[in-house]
Formats: structure tokens, C-alpha cells, sequence
């Protein structure tokens, strides 16, 4: 199936949760990100049950501090 | 107002501007910007909105001016290190521009005074250029309390991100990211550096938003997170809705008094 992962198309095997797509790599820095599917924001609590289907549109925010030191 | 013929020619390039024009400089001159960290994002903001005319500018920073601080933070120069970068930050906007009253709050944005000093002045807009998460939470929880707007923006390594608050008119920083992350887990600019010119694009946009905002110019980057990829030279808006259960600006809001989360220990020695 395929999905857009932060505005780019992606292939992925098969359906997976959001636990499974940050953990398979899809993402770098998994443990600070917030994710957004098809313009909704995933509970934490969610991420092992929430399933990501064909065509969902993924977006992994990171948490991005600096600016000031 | 009337304008002397000394500001008619400074600012004849925004007057010139059919969006700007008198009416539009003259709400620039009558504003006040509170900008929070005149670091790698506070002081390109902070010259721009200086040169730009911004009647007021508020300055909080509680740091002194390092020679590590130079590779970015463009409003300090060598003659300053060891300065407070408040008082470095009023003399340089004011260099540019006499026509600033920069105020200067030499100290470190806290729960317990962060709401005196948006309220010091009224500010009508609030720019977050500070480094750590806890002040990032801090100055959303205040701006959402206060309802005043304000701009979010971070930056690491090649990377940046922006998106400006205004209450009742989208969503506020808690709404995309709920808590801030554990202390050490999010690397600081310190330990995982920053590419020097982040600093400049991205504070340069927030400063951007401020005039638009106090003009009423063109769309704001409200509902929307933009962000910022230097080595792919890609900017990019993700639209975010408003979250009806957030703990700050949701129907019910959980958080009714300002908090301090403590900060990484880098931080903290950073400070000292």
C-alpha cells in the first residue's frame, strides 16, 4: 500500500500501527515526534492500536527546541 | 501621527508598499513586540522589527553575550561578549533606529514572572525565540491564558519550524505537541548544533507574522506548521486543527495555573 509520509508517497507491505511505522524507521528521533493522520493527531496512548491504511496521509512533527543559546 | 520628513524617507519603502502605506507604518510605530531570547531566532527578529519601526520592543533574556553565540545571534558583535544580551540587543536595534523604545528585561522568562512582563506594557504580540522546551510550554500556556498571539518557532541542526497563535483563531503549540519531552531527551542546539543562518530564516519569518499581524497584512501562519528543511531546501505548511481537548486552549482546559518543567541539566549549566 502506499501512504504520504510527510508530503512524500511511500510504499509500505501491509497495514501497521503508528508504534509499528515509528519503530520500523520511518522516522528518525521516534521518541520526539507527534503524529498527524489524514489531519488528525494521534493520542500517545493510541499509537499501538491506531492503524495506518492505503493512502493515509502521515505527518511526523518533531519537537525542534534552539534559538536562543 | 504626522511623520517627520526623516520617517517619511526611512520608511518610504514600506509606505511605498500599497498593503503598508501610511496607515499601515503608523500601526507599526504604534505597536509593541515582546520578543522572548535574543538569540540564534530573538535577534534577527529583533533587528528586523527594529529597522521596520515597531514603536516598542521588549527584550527578556537573562544570558550574557559568549563568543559561541556569534556564529548566529547577529545582534551581538565581539565588543559585546560579556554583556548582557539584552542591553547588547537595545543597542544595536537602537543603532539602526532611534526611533524604538526598547524596554529590557533582564531576566529569565519563570511562571512566576512571565505574565508581569507580557502585562508590563501590554504587548500586543509575543515572539518565542527562546532555546528550551519548558520556556516554549511557559510562553503558550501564557499567551493562551493572556490571549494575547504569538509566534512558536524552533530550530536544530539544518532544520526549522514556525507557527503563530492567535486566540479563538486556531490552534496553540500544546495542540500539536501535548508535553514537552523529557529533560536530555531532545538534544539542545549545544549538543546537537544548529547551521548558523537557521536562526535568520526562521526568525526572520516570525518577524514577518509580527507586521502582519499588527497591519493586518496577508494570512498568518495560523493552522498551520511550517516547516523548514535546509539541506533539502524545503519549506513546507502541515494544516493543524485545533484540538477541542487541549490541556491549555481546549473546551476544558486541565491546566489553570502556569508551570515551570524543569529544564534539562545542560540547560540549567548553560545559565550559570
Amino acid at each position: 500500500m502506499t501512504i504520504v509520509m510527510n508530503g512524500k508517497e511511500t510504499s509500505i507491505e501491509k497495514e501497521i500501527t503508528v508504534k509499528e511505522l515509528l519503530e520500523q524507521g520511518y522516522v528518525e528521533m521516534q521518541e520526539y515526534v507527534t503524529v498527524q493522520v489524514n489531519e488528525e493527531i494521534i493520542p500517545r496512548a493510541e499509537y499501538d492500536t491506531y492503524v495506518i491504511k492505503d493512502k493515509d496521509v502521515v505527518e511526523c512533527l518533531y519537537y525542534m527546541g534552539g534559538g536562543q543559546n | 501621527m504626522t511623520f517627520t520628513n526623516e520617517q517619511l524617507e526611512r520608511y518610504s519603502r514600506h509606505i511605498i508598499l500599497e498593503d503598508i502605506g501610511v496607515k499601515g507604518q503608523e500601526k507599526l510605530l504604534n505597536s509593541k513586540v515582546l520578543i522572548i531570547g535574543t538569540g540564534g531566532l530573538g535577534a534577527p527578529a529583533a533587528l528586523y522589527l527594529g529597522a521596520a519601526g515597531i514603536g516598542t520592543i521588549g527584550l527578556v533574556d537573562g544570558d550574557t553575550v559568549d563568543l559561541s553565540n556569534l556564529q548566529r545571534q547577529v545582534i551581538h558583535s565581539c565588543a559585546d561578549i560579556g554583556k548582557a544580551k539584552v542591553i547588547s540587543g537595545k543597542e544595536s536595534i537602537n543603532a539602526i533606529n532611534t526611533d524604538v523604545n526598547v524596554i529590557t528585561y533582564q531576566e529569565r522568562a519563570t511562571a512566576e514572572n512571565i505574565k508581569d512582563i507580557i502585562k508590563d506594557l501590554d504587548y500586543d504580540f509575543v515572539l518565542d525565540g527562546t532555546d528550551n522546551f519548558p520556556v516554549k510550554f511557559l510562553i503558550n500556556d501564557t499567551c493562551v491564558m493572556l490571549k494575547k498571539p504569538f509566534s512558536h518557532a524552533g530550530i536544530i541542526r539544518f532544520q526549522g519550524q514556525t507557527m503563530t497563535y492567535v486566540p479563538g483563531a486556531g490552534p496553540c503549540y500544546r495542540c500539536v505537541f501535548k508535553n514537552p519531552p523529557p529533560p536530555d531527551l531532545v538534544p539542545t542546539c549545544q549538543q546537537a548544533g544548529v547551521l548558523g543562518v537557521m536562526g535568520g530564516v526562521i526568525g526572520t519569518i516570525q518577524a514577518t507574522e509580527a507586521i502582519k499581524y499588527i497591519t493586518g497584512v496577508g494570512k498568518l501562519l495560523t493552522g498551520y506548521l511550517m516547516t523548514y528543511d535546509a539541506k533539502k531546501m524545503e519549506f513546507r505548511k502541515v494544516k493543524i486543527a485545533p484540538d477541542i481537548t487541549c490541556a491549555i486552549c481546549g473546551e476544558n482546559p486541565a491546566i489553570h495555573e502556569l508551570i515551570d518543567y524543569e529544564i534539562a541539566a545542560c540547560s540549567i549549566r548553560d545559565r550559570q
